[in-house]
């Protein structure tokens, strides 16, 4: 639970990078994509989302904890014992250096739900259920990740400064976002920063979401509480029910969050149209409105997607198995100079990057 | 003992240098305020007669008449103020319900009112709201928790069939005013301003005159209490039918139509003799329970095809939200909440 009130708005700069086959490659790439565009933060926030970093743990829910107070680490630890067997405990790595002031402690933990906790439910949905509960129910904690085989490192400062406090050059991953944070108008504060993550979801996000409150009232219907107080967290809830859940195609949650007009919908072909009405009619409260770009990804997937008419910018590139998408070209071209093709996607047009099996 | 007067609420002042002796007053009164006997030079008015409506004050052509409020005051009391003397007296007199009319006369507060809709500055920092678009468009009706489709050979097909919905293009819907509380002009006019901008009108209780038939996709017809004018083609013309089990200016008190008002026009819409009391009971003779609205929800999904969303009108009471949800639970496709403003006709004074 955090103790900072209030929206969080930010406008900020995102990248992402993947690997379609798989081969997994240093965090040092997504620093220096990201760090060009400095000009786009602010230095209050800054964060990464790294797919395939612990190859030894893949069958452990790596579960990545921000302390805020001292006192939450043991009603923490008495709660995961209580839930999972815990595989590992420690405190995750850091550089100490001048830019980073990190009153915290920062700890991970490799656990495996208890059998007797998921006879009535998914594992994924015990993941779930037990996120929600530390992040509202336990004071001065949050869940920066909690998926397998990838982890989220975010703090307070600039995000090249982040990935050198985090050693994130240390890692090696196939698939890597990162954000840099301009916060307009809220505390700039450690779960405040991005990538959001959940289970094995993580996303980073340009820009505002002027639905927030109508898409935390509809998330609450199927038991998410958004408690970050950012409409980041509201997003990638609505990725988790949508997908996962929902079972329904990337495509089709493109047409759901950043929705066709009604004016459009009414000129295409009776079956198309019907099948986009339908789901503006049910999935009414999950559209989302305002200015953004955001890059969600999960274990198979990297997903970029617009607003309905593109007020942030984003861009996509590929060379060979690689899928690249940031929010300014130079990002791109700061770490692949001879890419094969470069394309800026249309207003809710989803870029869909999935990893070869 | 003498029976206690009645104050006349207004007093009429007639300016005798003005007044020309015209007796316009006198032809056009409905209530036989103003007379003048034959030959006199003077028109008289009986106070006690008027409940100022102002009529004679208009048509007067030299200006002569002006109606005022009789400023008269009570003992001052904190508890038993002016009006609440008045209306015990009046009771207590006629032996009749006081009623008063355009819902809750008391300034009881209104939070719709307080809401202001402008959306210069939905985002922050704030960008153009011409750029940002904002749709209106909007589907009432039961909806689906999820969506069901099929995936072949790349080829998406929709499995969800949602029922009925009402499509509004502006989410203002107009609210229940029934043909009798308002003249067949009013109803008119909201019908073919629901039709022009893409909303609903509503009937009301009054059931629908076979002239506006032709308004039917742009109408909700009401099932009230009193059942008036419900018939098979009524059900079916409507766009959705609506029960109304209470309304907000008088929750759990049906309509009153007094026989002065039921004209041939009216009789006939609302298939009630003319010149009759149309009263409404309080409760639905057969809803007496949850079970029995749901019957009743059921009884018209099964006479209308299940082509038609049904939906129920409550009053917003104390905890309206569990009577909401057990509404819908119960089969209903939308529930219309009516706060304590709701009312052209009359209702009982609080």
């Amino acid at each position: 639970m955090n103790r900072y009130q209030g929206k969080d708005i930010s406008g900020c700069a995102i990248t992402g990078i993947m690997d379609k086959s798989g081969k997994r490659f240093s965090g040092k790439t997504i620093i220096d994509s990201i760090a060009i565009m400095h000009e786009r933060s602010n230095g209050l926030g800054g964060g990464f989302a790294a797919y395939g970093i612990y190859p030894d743990f893949s069958d452990y829910y790596a579960f990545h904890l921000i302390y805020d107070l001292e006192k939450a680490k043991d009603i923490t630890e008495d709660y995961l014992k209580k839930n999972f067997l815990i595989k590992k405990s420690e405190p995750i790595p850091i550089h100490k250096i001048k830019e980073i002031k990190s009153p915290f402690c920062l700890w991970r933990y490799f656990l495996k739900p208890k059998s007797e906790k998921i006879i009535f439910m998914s594992e994924e949905d015990f993941i779930v259920k037990c996120v929600m509960y530390i992040n509202v129910q336990i004071e001065g904690v949050f869940v920066a990740s909690s998926g397998k085989n990838m982890g989220i490192f975010k703090g307070v400062g600039y995000p090249e400064d982040i990935g050198v406090f985090f050693r994130l050059e240390e890692y090696k991953g196939y698939l890597w976002t990162a954000h840099g944070r301009f916060p307009t108008n809220s505390v700039a504060w450690w779960g405040g920063a991005h990538p959001f993550g959940l289970i094995d979801w993580s996303l980073v996000h340009n820009g505002e979401i002027s639905s927030y409150g109508i898409n935390k009232r509809f998330l609450a219907n199927y038991g998410y509480i958004c408690s970050f107080f950012t409409d980041t967290e509201a997003i990638i809830y609505l990725f988790d029910l949508l997908v996962r859940k929902h079972k329904l195609t990337y495509e089709i949650v493109a047409d759901i969050l950043s929705a066709p007009f009604w004016e459009d919908i009414d000129r295409k072909s009776e079956k198309k149209g019907e099948i986009l009405k339908t789901l503006r009619i049910i999935y009414a409260s999950a559209l989302l409105n305002g200015p953004f770009s955001i890059i969600a990804a999960n274990t198979n997937f990297m997903v970029a997607l617009n607003d309905r008419v593109k007020l942030r910018p984003l861009v996509a590139s590929t060379f060979k198995d690689k899928l690249y998408i940031a929010s300014e070209e130079s990002a791109i071209r700061e770490v692949c100079n001879t890419p094969d093709k470069v394309w800026k996607p249309k207003a809710g047009e989803p870029v869909i990057g999935r990893l070869k099996e | 003992m003498a029976k206690q007067v009645i104050l006349s609420e207004f007093i009429i002042e007639r300016d005798d240098k003005k007044c020309i002796i015209c007796e316009v007053c006198v032809r056009m009164c409905s209530n036989s305020v103003h007379s003048c006997e034959t030959n006199s030079d003077v028109v008289l008015s009986d106070n006690k007669k008027c409940f100022g409506c102002h009529f004679c004050e208009a048509l007067c052509p030299t200006s002569a008449i002006t109606i005022k409020y009789n400023p008269s005051e009570y003992k001052p009391n904190a508890n038993w103020g002016t009006q609440i003397m008045k209306d015990i007296t009046k009771q207590a007199e006629t032996g009749g319900m006081l009623l008063t009319g355009m819902g809750c006369d008391k300034s009881y507060p209104i939070y719709w009112d307080h809401i202001l809709l402008n959306a210069a500055q939905v985002t922050n920092p704030a960008i153009d709201p011409l750029r940002e678009p904002m749709e209106l468009r909007t589907y009432i009706g039961k909806k689906a928790d999820k969506i069901e489709l099929n995936y072949s050979k790349g080829k998406v097909k929709l499995k969800t069939i949602l029922s009925p919905q009402l499509k509004v293009e502006i989410p203002v819907l107009f609210s229940g005013m029934s043909y009798g509380s308002i003249s067949l002009n009013a109803c008119k006019s909201l019908a073919r301003a629901a039709f022009k901008i893409g909303t609903f009108y509503n009937t009301g209780e009054g059931g629908l005159h076979k002239d506006f038939y032709k308004y039917g996709a742009n109408t909700i017809v009401q099932l009230a209490s009193g059942r008036f004018g419900v018939q098979p083609e009524y059900l079916s013309v409507g766009a959705a039918i609506e029960i109304k089990i209470g309304q907000g200016a008088k929750p759990g008190i049906g309509g009153h139509l007094p026989g002065e008002k039921v004209s041939e026009k009216i009789s006939e819409t609302r298939m009630i003799p003319a010149g009759t009391d149309a009263l409404s009971p309080a409760p639905h003779h057969d809803v007496y329970s949850i079970e029995d609205l749901s019957q009743l929800i059921f009884s018209l999904k099964e006479a209308t095809r299940y082509k038609k969303p049904v939906g129920v009108k409550i009053s917003a009471v104390h905890n309206v939200a569990p009577i909401a949800s057990g509404i819908v639970r119960a089969g209903a496709d939308y529930i219309a909440i009516d706060g304590l403003r709701g009312g052209t006709g009359v209702r009982l004074r609080l």
